[in-house]
């Protein structure tokens, strides 16, 4: 089996299963409980924290565990129209958000907020005067992605975030850096980010559990209400096992961060020195890319059908971004793509133990759908 | 409470000497669906079917079942009384109570089959009016358009009264118009032609046929929940799945790009003929409208009928697109066959279907290749499972 889908989501480390499962048989009492049991567990949370905070050079007061980066998306934009909607109603965005973070702000767009979607250039990026063009004194909220899901782009989140606080210091920054956290480097500290929105399950920790930062000092209101867990920013029974789960795979990653990073370029090398063989296949590059993330053009074949050939002989891949499940994707093609590249435009994300081997035995197996599958005409 | 349901038949009525048949094969059918419910018992009289739920019966839960149940008009809740004015009157008033609060008009009917019950039913309508509207001063009668009629059933064992009158499924029951085979894709108008057909009477099996890797698996998991959903009016559908890829690869290989499409459903309805011929069903079902698309224009048709020799009905041919998402909205499939999946693969549908194919033309066409082996192939490798 070859899985090349680890944006989609990442099998869960030894660390994560092995601590989930301590807890889930030991220590599985409520960390609100006064007793020992409630003790116990919540020891348990306060050290997850501290290792989840100091994964991204943060304050442990400064995180706040999730159900994961949807709830963190959702929270983030939410929450800052809770405390400062009222005055002010703009929020600028990109067009090439994840749904968890368009649709909310969508939502707002629907009840009287105005709402500006930057475009990227050619070359994938964000414009800073573009987006400072748009800051005035109306403007909630700044949200950009840190690295796209389906494209791999980088936007440089610490120069944008900086130029807006520089604007107006008001204004609350955040951004989704799900598919950034543990890939580069996310340092709550030079981001300038107000709001960090981070998931377990892209970093080798169970589905179900994530966490937003919120900077000190910003006493932004709540987003779920109830019991008060969270101190008080985030209500419900927190999930002790997926917490502490994500924490162990936090540490366990962090340290490799660099050397990973290192097989990722190389992987990608050889994924773009065999394509440059085969006539119609092509890496969409631009100015800064993730190479984890690989958004690889067959022309010709339409992606879903690739896909199913590729999973017939065990290798996983994705077209376009799972979330969107065979819809064509709008974020694509707010990056240029034709509509015959969205039709036939797979995502090839890897992980460290992914070997250029496997990247050997896809672009075979590309090669042999091309020479078997009927092609899409124009 | 002592509640009965009563269910009118409507055409097995009309059915003379073949009625006894009908409705046994509607009490078999009722039957099963409610076999799960609790315990019931039947009887049968003057074309009504009076169920009594056992203690332990979920009433309400029936109703939604039989509402799917073909050969079913009309489903009424009645309450159960004594053969005794007071009660029937107490009874009527506390157990119509929602009904009658809301409405501002009614009249009562009665019918009684003991005529030697102590009042006639002009005296039984008129008492009976006159307690409702003490109980109930808002209401006035009309006889012409009330809205609400209070029907008061005089039985030699007990006395009946309902007022709400639940529409049932229609049609005659499944099982007594013979076995056919439907044509299942995942779009909205084969499961609609599927209902049509049962609604007749007919045991509806289904066909479908994949082609992995241009369809996926989930394409046909959806297949197989709108066979489910269907399963509601049909009862267990005998479902088939046929791979579909090779076939579909020799033709876009051997024959023109624009007889692609007629050429792939005559293949379709030979195998589809070979596995109805098989499992005894004797007609073909299509969820085809005439011109809806290219490949369903007349032309198409009698080329794709000149492959088979058992009848093939389109019970939708006659009707619009938007006719046939009304009914597949209140089956209940619509929803499910609007999911975005990729059906029998975009990628081989031709940029300019012939409308008017020549049947002499598609022959000489498909002769290009020989598809008998591999139509042969496809049949044995066909997989068969219920779905319910």
């Amino acid at each position: 089996m070859i899985y090349f889908d680890n944006s989609s989501t990442t099998k869960p480390c030894e660390q994560a299963i092995s601590a989930a499962s301590k807890v889930l048989s030991g220590t599985w009492g409520n960390p609100s409980s006064l007793h020992k049991m409630g003790l116990e567990a919540e020891k348990l949370i306060i050290s997850a924290r501290q290792a989840v905070a100091k994964s991204i050079n943060a304050d442990e007061r400064e995180i706040f565990f999730t159900s994961g980066a949807t709830e963190s998306n959702n929270t983030a934009i939410f929450s800052s129209a809770l405390t400062k909607g009222k005055r002010r109603k703009k929020i600028i965005t990109t067009a090439t958000e994840h749904p968890s973070v368009s649709a909310a702000i969508k939502r707002l767009e629907d009840k009287g907020f105005e709402v500006v979607r930057i475009i990227p250039s050619e070359n994938g990026e964000i414009s800073t005067s573009e987006v400072i063009r748009h800051v005035d004194k109306n403007t909630l909220l700044v949200s950009i992605i840190m690295v796209n899901n389906e494209t791999g782009t980088v936007n440089d989140i610490s120069t944008l975030f900086k130029a807006v606080k520089a604007t107006d210091t008001e204004v609350y920054t955040h951004t989704d850096a799900v598919q950034g956290f543990l890939k580069i480097p996310v340092n709550a500290k030079t981001l300038c980010a107000d709001m960090i929105s981070l998931s377990g399950h892209k970093v080798y920790a169970p589905k179900g559990t994530g966490a937003i930062y919120v900077k000190k000092g910003l006493n932004l209101k709540p987003f779920i209400v109830g019991g008060g867990q969270e101190s008080g920013f985030r209500s419900g029974t927190e999930s002790v096992p997926l917490i502490c789960a994500f924490a162990e795979a936090a540490k366990a990653y962090s340290k490799t961060q660099d050397e990973r990073y290192k097989k990722a370029v190389l992987l990608r090398q050889r994924l773009k020195e065999r394509t440059l063989a085969l006539d119609g296949v092509y890496l969409h590059e631009f100015k800064s890319c993730l190479p984890y993330i690989n958004s690889l053009t067959v022309m010709g074949y339409k992606s879903e059908t690739l896909l199913h050939f590729l999973e017939e002989r065990e290798i996983y891949v994705s077209s376009g971004s799972a979330c969107s499940k065979g819809k064509k994707s709008e974020v694509l093609k707010a990056f240029g793509y034709s509509d015959s590249e969205l039709d036939s435009t797979l995502r090839i994300s890897f992980c460290a133990d992914n070997t250029e081997d496997e990247v050997d035995r896809l672009m075979d197996e590309i090669q042999n759908a091309m020479n078997s599958l009927v092609r899409i005409k124009r | 409470m002592n509640e009965m349901l009563l269910l009118k038949y409507g055409e097995i009525a009309l059915k003379g000497l073949n009625k006894k048949s009908f409705e046994d094969v509607l009490i078999k059918n009722i039957k099963r669906r409610l076999r799960y419910l609790g315990g019931f018992e039947y009887t049968r009289a003057q074309s009504t079917l009076y169920i009594k739920p056992k203690e332990d019966a979920d009433i309400d839960e029936a109703v939604d079942k039989l509402k799917k149940v073909f050969g079913v008009t009309k489903i009424c809740r009645a309450i159960v009384c004594t053969k005794d004015f007071s009660d029937i009157a107490k009874n009527a008033v506390e157990y119509l109570k929602d009904t009658l609060l809301r409405s501002k008009t009614f009249k009562v009917e009665a019918k009684r089959a003991d005529k030697n019950f102590c009042m006639t039913s002009p005296e039984l309508q008129k008492e009976l009016g006159a307690k409702i509207l003490e109980a109930y001063g808002h209401l006035s009668v009309n006889v012409h358009e009330p809205q609400v009629t209070v029907t008061v059933e005089i039985r030699e064992e007990n006395a009946f009264v309902h007022a709400l009158k639940i529409d049932g499924a229609g049609g005659i029951p499944i099982g007594t118009s013979g076995r056919a085979l439907l044509l299942l894709s995942g779009g909205i108008d084969s499961p609609v032609a599927g209902y049509m057909m049962a609604k007749r009477g007919v045991i509806v099996d289904a066909i479908h046929f994949e082609a992995p890797p241009y369809t996926s698996e989930r394409a046909r998991m959806k297949v197989e929940k709108l066979a489910k959903i269907m399963s509601g009016y049909t009862g267990a559908v005998n479902f088939h799945c046929v791979p579909f890829t090779k076939i579909q690869e020799k033709i876009k290989e051997h024959c023109p790009e624009e007889l692609f499409t007629v050429i792939m459903r005559r293949i379709m309805m030979e195998i589809a003929q070979q596995i109805a011929d098989s499992e005894g069903a004797s007609c073909l079902v299509t969820g085809e409208s005439i011109g809806q698309v290219a490949s369903q224009t007349m032309y198409a048709m009698v080329c794709t009928d000149a492959v088979c020799t058992i009848p093939v009905f389109r019970p939708l041919i006659g009707m619009d697109k938007t006719e046939i998402v009304e009914i597949s909205r209140k089956i209940g499939t619509y929803d499910t066959s609007i999911e975005p999946y990729e059906d029998c693969c975009t990628v081989f549908t031709p940029r300019h279907p012939k409308t008017r194919p020549q049947l002499l033309d598609v022959q000489r066409a498909q002769a290009q290749f020989d598809f008998k082996p591999l139509i042969d192939q496809a049949v044995e490798e066909t997989r068969a499972y219920i779905i319910n």
